[in-house]
């Protein structure tokens, strides 16, 4: 599978970044490179063997439902680009 | 399973609508999802934010114990498979009420699996037909926070607190064929959902609201395209989002048009659903397993406590008011549609046989009766709901047991349940001081009689002829001059004798 | 009278306790160290008042007469990727250029509570996304060492914790936290002379620190020798209820624990580690490695390790995809940069700050982590690399049925210059071609200095030992360490 300069700007897109075309043009090949290399995996017979779920024998432990911590907006807030009275701001959305 | 005879006329003929519910249910907690923060509603905005909640670079999730052993309950009491394997995927989105970036949700291997309700089409009539609603699966994930629109000309505000609170997403299967279904199915749902105590089925507080999958087809043809109505947020708006709904899209396939499959929002002032504006990007949530958790493995001991915590629910409850306490359909229905109802009738029916000395059976018809009229016709005038009660069920059993042992009439206990109310006086508090305790002197009652055939002598005449319907006048008479304290039995007997 | 830069975390916390010297002026002198590198660009930030503060604190209890704590007065360096209380932690990066913590992570919190004070936060590869320290928002850190012959090439420290491994090799600070994803610990320690050791996944709590990729990223320490990585790994490690992936372990007592006898143990060499054109002195320096642990007693057993040549295409899916969803929380809206072109909305405001606050690298990996998830795309890529994962991590079980630990060279060459790679993220990515592996097994790993090549640069050996085994990894570590006898180091030239 290789990816074309659209595909790059829709993956941009998906991810939020912005992209300008020169950028799009230059990461097409890279991205490329890069998926090209790691399809050799396809070469791996995987078929009788399943997905690794944790690295270390573990189980997820539950904690108890307890309050610990809240009340501290404005530690929350302390590093906001833009909030008041107590929100976080953001332009404008319509839904 | 009796199949909806609900139908679209459209201009080419018949419709038949194929609906599903996918309800978002608050689990009842103190604390969120992954994080330590509180779920109180109502708060300041952003006082409920733990930094887990706000994303903070480097925060971790850690699971809530109670927040699955709820999931698992509400699975359990669905007659549900309970996966003792599972996990929490991440699905990736950006949005500002969305802080992670990816909500942490469970696509591949859900919490709770298969499982059913039985709803009753009509849930004041205990003989309209019942329903099954297969019931695909349960995940638990975490809720967003919530971004407010009207506070600023060029900003939206932003507030965490609902962030990471759990939700359990339960998704019907595309089983229901009418408003009424789906309506019912939601009422069902919540009701079993209050029983098993995992949520509080506020919908006006967003604990519990319901994305609609609403299709049209011909009768028995293939399944159509299906548009996504999200978030509506009680059980009359489901109703009307579905109608509006499915009549929108018959006029855009009868005129020619196509479904687009599309997330819609209902308007419910206007009593229509509209599409929210396209997004740039088709949806590509991008799910995977969180890597910050591990799967999630359920022993025995867990499962075993989540079975023997559960409840009695609302239909066995009703099989048994029915055939154990000998109540009417409609009763043991009323009794047990509410989680809070059924708690305060076995309370009232303990207390009532307590005092009585007497088997529940024996109370049981009487205390429903009284619940389902009296206080039921008080609450709704006061606007109160029955965990609001100015009158508990210790001092209903009181006012039953005054009236089962003769003390009272009926008509005197409807009085006493009046200023009851009023007052907050107990029942035999009330009866003692204003002297309401029913009298069986017969002497009173034979000298009150013997004074109004004397001041009736032309009726007595005429009943004494054969006009026997006359003998309730004198019934009424009686009762009157003897302010209803009268036993009317004994006033009956007496009566038969006077007048021979 | 020694200089005191010159020691090592065990020599200076004994030499407190000794009265030999206060901490302040142990602080004080890597303070003045720290403020006269600045051509190195270790550090981001520098904190003299949090290291003299904790000195203070030592001088204090010593005076009382107190029981002084494992690390008193010890000052470290703190990789900028540890979110640090009030204490600017960037990541390396422009998006988080500003962002003053409201918390303290459990491994910098481990290491204050056991004395250590903090010299500044170091720089490293963005996001801790690189191989060569040359991805950060702050600039290329430049190791110490130079090629020999009077080239002035600078050289790259090795990353991602290139920070850490240039301000140890400098003799900046004694000892500094690293974190490894893929063999970020490990190849900046081989690059630069020193030792570091990638403990077992979940030995330390992730909490605080930000994240690259959640399945691999485990932070460790960096130090002189492996007596030091000792140390400062018990006061880093140990379980954190507030991590679901932190083992529920005791810390075991590793320094009292050391021991480089290596009679009845058992060697591995993998042979698929024997990568084509890998330099003649790398394969030198590794039958060096094996002799030394001959002549500590162990025996050589050669091993197979079938799927390791697939180790680096399955990282290089499975990291960018769990960085591409650990990324997405910088959108510009609760901290870090906000980039708001006039007019923008929403959606617009997260492109533009995205854009404007990562760079490039970390760019490339959430476009290719984004890709590699999306609709069609998924268990092509992410599923198979999560199948070869398991196999990866089956091959070194069976080779424990065969040895204790395995020995492998760390990187593939020596440093190489600033810029001889930059321009080729895959001939960056095949850097971590040894470190990568076990890495994807969670297991724990170091590097030692083993001796130079034919430009007097380091190079390193890699011991991997089975899950929880750091003990035996350290002993390992420590019989090479003794017989190589390394005390080269970079001639101050900055």
């Amino acid at each position: 599978m290789s990816v074309d300069q659209n595909i790059v700007r829709k993956v941009a897109s998906l991810a939020r970044i912005a992209i300008t075309d020169e950028e799009a043009e230059r990461l097409t090949p890279e991205l490329n490179n890069i998926l090209g290399w790691v399809e050799q995996l396809g070469e791996v017979d995987t078929s009788s063997v399943e997905p690794m779920t944790a690295v270390i024998p573990n189980t997820l432990r539950l904690r108890d439902d307890v309050v610990t911590e809240g009340d501290q907006r404005d530690a929350v807030l302390a590093n906001a680009p833009q909030g008041e009275h107590g929100f976080f701001t953001v332009p404008k959305v319509v839904e | 399973m009796t199949e909806s005879t609900y139908r679209i006329h459209g201009d080419t003929g018949e419709w038949e609508v194929v609906i599903g519910l996918e309800v978002h249910a608050q689990v009842t907690t103190q604390a969120k999802l992954f994080s330590g923060a509180p779920t109180a509603f109502g708060a300041e905005p952003n006082t409920q934010v733990s930094l887990v909640d706000a994303a903070m670079p480097g925060m971790l999730p850690v699971p809530n114990r109670e927040c699955i052993r709820q999931a698992v309950r509400t699975g359990m009491a669905l007659g549900a498979v309970i996966n003792k394997w599972s996990r929490f995927d991440r699905k990736n989105y950006f949005y500002a009420d969305l802080p992670q970036g990816y909500q942490i949700s469970q696509l591949y291997h859900p919490l709770v699996g298969e499982g059913a309700i039985d709803v009753q089409l009509d849930e004041k009539d205990p003989e309209s037909p019942t329903k099954t609603i297969g019931i695909e699966r349960i995940h638990v994930e975490q809720d967003a926070g919530k971004l407010m629109h009207d506070q600023h000309p060029t900003r939206s505000y932003v507030d965490l607190n609902r962030s990471g609170v759990a939700l359990m997403e339960i998704v019907s299967r595309p089983d229901m064929r009418s408003p009424q279904e789906a309506g019912a199915y939601l009422s069902k749902l919540r009701s079993i959902l209050r029983y098993v105590g995992s949520c509080d089925g506020n919908m006006d507080q967003g604990s519990m609201r319901a994305d609609v999958n609403v299709s049209v087809r011909k009768p028995g043809g293939e399944l159509g395209t299906r548009t996504e109505t999200k978030n509506v947020n009680s059980v009359r708006f489901v109703m009307q989002a579905i109608e509006s709904e499915a009549q929108r899209q018959v006029e855009v396939i009868e005129s020619g048009g196509r479904i687009v499959q599309e997330t819609r929002l209902f308007d419910p002032d206007k009593g229509e659903t509209r599409s929210m504006r396209s997004k740039e990007d088709a949806h590509d949530y991008r799910y995977f397993p969180d890597p910050d958790l591990l799967p999630l493995e359920l022993d025995d001991a867990f499962l075993d406590e989540c079975k023997a915590s559960l409840p009695e629910l609302p239909d066995a409850k009703r099989r048994r008011y029915e055939g154990d306490l000998g109540l009417t359909a409609y009763n043991a229905a009323v009794l047990t549609a509410d989680a809070d109802t059924a708690r305060w009738f076995e309370a009232l029916l303990a207390e009532s046989a307590r005092v009585q000395k007497k088997g529940e059976p024996e109370v049981a018809r009487a205390a429903a009766n009284w619940l389902i009229s009296d206080l039921f016709g008080a609450l709704n005038r006061l606007g109160k709901s029955i965990d609001t009660s100015p009158v508990s069920p210790e001092e209903g059993a009181e006012l039953l047991a005054l009236i089962a042992d003769g003390t009272i009439s009926n008509t005197i206990g409807k009085q006493v349940f009046e200023i009851m109310l009023e007052t907050g006086d107990t029942p035999g508090k009330i009866v003692e001081e204003k002297g309401l305790k029913q009298t069986s002197d017969t002497g009173a009652i034979e000298k009150v009689i013997a004074d109004i055939m004397a001041a009736n002598e032309d009726k007595v005449v005429e009943y004494r002829g054969g006009k026997d319907k006359l003998f309730g006048f004198f019934v009424g008479q009686t009762m009157k001059a003897m302010q209803g304290k009268a036993n009317p039995q004994v006033v009956n007997e007496l009566l038969k004798k006077a007048l021979g | 009278m020694t200089d005191v830069t010159d020691l090592g975390v065990a020599a200076i916390r004994d030499g407190i306790r000794t009265k030999a010297f206060s901490a302040r002026e142990v602080a004080d002198a890597f303070i003045v160290k720290v403020s006269k590198a600045k051509a190195l660009n270790a550090f981001i930030v520098e904190t003299p008042d949090h290291a003299i503060a904790a000195a203070k604190a030592a001088d204090d209890a010593v005076a009382a007469g107190e029981t002084l704590k494992p690390l008193a007065g010890v000052p470290i360096g703190m990789k900028d990727l540890f979110c640090t209380k009030g204490v600017q932690t960037t990541a390396a990066s422009h998006m988080l250029e500003g962002f003053i913590p409201q918390y303290e992570s459990t491994v910098s919190r481990h290491l204050w509570e056991a004395g250590a004070g903090m010299l500044g936060k170091l720089n490293l590869d963005q996001f801790a996304m690189g191989s060569s320290n040359e991805t950060s928002y702050f600039g290329n850190v430049i190791s110490p060492w130079r090629r020999g012959g009077g080239d002035n090439a600078a050289l790259a420290p090795g990353g991602s914790s290139g920070g850490s491994s240039t301000a140890i090799a400098a003799r900046l600070c004694p000892a500094a936290t690293g974190t490894d994803t893929g063999g970020s610990i490990r190849q900046p320690a081989a690059f630069t002379g020193i030792s570091g050791i990638k403990p077992t996944y979940g030995r330390c709590s992730r909490w605080g620190v930000v994240a690259f990729a959640s399945s691999l990223d485990q932070a460790g320490p960096m130090a002189h020798d492996v007596k030091d990585c000792a140390i400062m790994l018990e006061a880093m490690a140990g379980f954190d209820p507030k991590d679901a992936t932190s083992l529920d372990l005791p810390v075991p007592k590793w320094e009292a624990g050391l021991n480089s006898d290596m009679r009845g143990k058992k060697i591995g060499i993998p042979k698929e580690y024997r990568v084509d054109n890998m330099p003649a002195e790398i394969d030198a320096l590794w039958q060096q490695g094996i002799d030394w642990m001959k002549d500590a007693g162990a025996e050589i057993v050669e091993v197979s390790l079938p799927h390791t040549k697939y180790a680096l295409p399955a990282y290089y899916i499975i990291a960018p995809a769990e960085c591409s969803s650990n990324l997405a929380r910088y959108d510009g809206v609760r901290y870090g940069l906000r980039d708001l072109p006039e007019g923008a909305n929403l959606q617009e405001m997260y492109a533009a700050t995205r854009a404007a606050g990562f760079g490039d690298e970390v760019k490339r990996r959430i476009m290719i982590g984004t890709y590699v998830l999306s609709a069609g795309f998924y268990d092509a890529y992410y599923t198979q690399a999560q199948k070869v994962r398991t196999l990866i991590a089956r091959d070194f079980e069976s080779a424990w049925m065969a040895c204790d630990y395995l020995l492998t060279p760390t990187a593939p060459s020596a440093a190489f210059a600033l810029g001889e790679k930059s321009a080729d993220p895959l001939a960056m990515y095949l850097n971590d071609v040894f470190t990568v592996p076990s890495s994807l097994a969670g297991l724990p790993a170091m590097s030692v200095p083993g001796g130079l090549d034919k430009n007097g640069l380091p190079l390193g050996l890699q011991i991997i030992g089975k899950p929880l085994d750091e003990q035996g990894v350290l002993n390992a570590g420590l019989a090479i360490e003794q017989r190589a006898g390394f005390t080269a180091r970079p001639e101050a030239w900055w």
